[in-house]
């Protein structure tokens, strides 16, 4: 492992993330819960303004999915290699407002729907389709910003882990 | 009025997906993200048990656009498979993307299932 989390939301693996509820309870519930609701109401807003009916494709939660996939890579290159952000940054940002912004349930939702609107090759092409675009959202959003951020990225790495350890070593 | 109860259940749904990854990550020592899995199961099943019911515009945009919406995620779903085939465990990222989706879509039916008998 190279020390950066795995899981996005929140990876006990990582001394600061481990403490971070204890430290800062309500600090970090308001944060993710502010930005919950940022993120969802940017959805509700963009599904309104490109409606889709039952059994269409639903390009309003197609592009919302892949497009927050591509933030969360450039988020997390940004805050694990780059910068040592605040500590609300990633609940704020990372869990809350893509957490909220982006949906699972309603991908899932939509594909039963197509199905059972008599529209299967529709659905599974919807299916794949979101897969398939936001995987290479994600790696696009991690290279491009390791790209663009090489030359601070190195020296910022080593500080991050140093202040990690530092703080790990007082629990 | 739709906008504050999309806030309420958004409001709800995102701490709890962070609260529920901690707990099930705190249970298992293991690189498979769980955590993220069990949200998307129960937001699916959840959202499933909404579209089948006769559920009013104020029920949806609090319980399936607000709450389940910020309880669900695919950035996350999408970030953990990257970090996974990244850190050489290609066998877990298609496992995840798979066993994510099969299981997110049996959810969504079951819930569909069980409003339809709970409903006649």
């Amino acid at each position: 492992m190279t020390g950066r989390p795995v899981d996005p939301d929140v990876d006990l693996h990582v001394p600061r993330q481990r403490s971070e509820l204890r430290e800062a309870p309500w600090g970090v519930l308001a944060a993710i819960a502010a930005g919950g609701a940022l993120g969802a109401l940017a959805r509700y807003g963009l599904g309104s303004a490109f409606p889709h009916r039952a059994g269409e494709f639903p390009w309003s939660v197609f592009w919302v999915n892949v497009s927050g996939c591509l933030l969360i890579g450039v988020l997390m290159v940004l805050i694990t290699e780059t910068w040592r952000a605040h500590r609300l940054v990633r609940p704020f940002l990372g869990v809350g407002v893509l957490g909220g912004f982006t949906t699972f349930s309603t991908y899932v939702v939509d594909v039963q729907q197509m199905v059972d609107h008599g529209a299967p090759l529709v659905g599974l092409a919807y299916l794949g389709g979101t897969l398939a675009a936001a995987l290479a959202a994600v790696y696009a959003g991690v290279r491009a910003t390791r790209l663009l951020a090489r030359p601070r990225r190195r020296e910022a790495a080593a500080r991050i882990r140093c202040a990690e350890r530092s703080e790990a070593g007082g629990e | 009025m739709t906008i504050v109860l999309i806030v309420l259940g958004a409001a709800l749904g995102a701490p709890l997906r962070y609260l529920t990854d901690r707990a099930v990550q705190a249970r298992h020592d293991s690189v498979f993200p769980w955590g993220t899995f069990t949200v998307n199961i129960a937001g699916s099943f959840t959202l499933g048990l909404l579209a089948a019911l006769p559920a009013d515009g104020g029920v949806m945009a609090f319980a399936g656009t607000g709450f389940c919406g910020a309880l669900s995620t695919y950035s996350t779903f999408g970030y953990e498979t990257l970090r996974l085939a990244e850190e050489r465990m290609r066998f877990y990222a298609v496992v995840n993307a798979g066993a994510g989706i099969v299981a997110g879509l049996g959810a969504a039916y079951c819930g569909m299932a069980i409003a339809q008998a709970a409903t006649g």
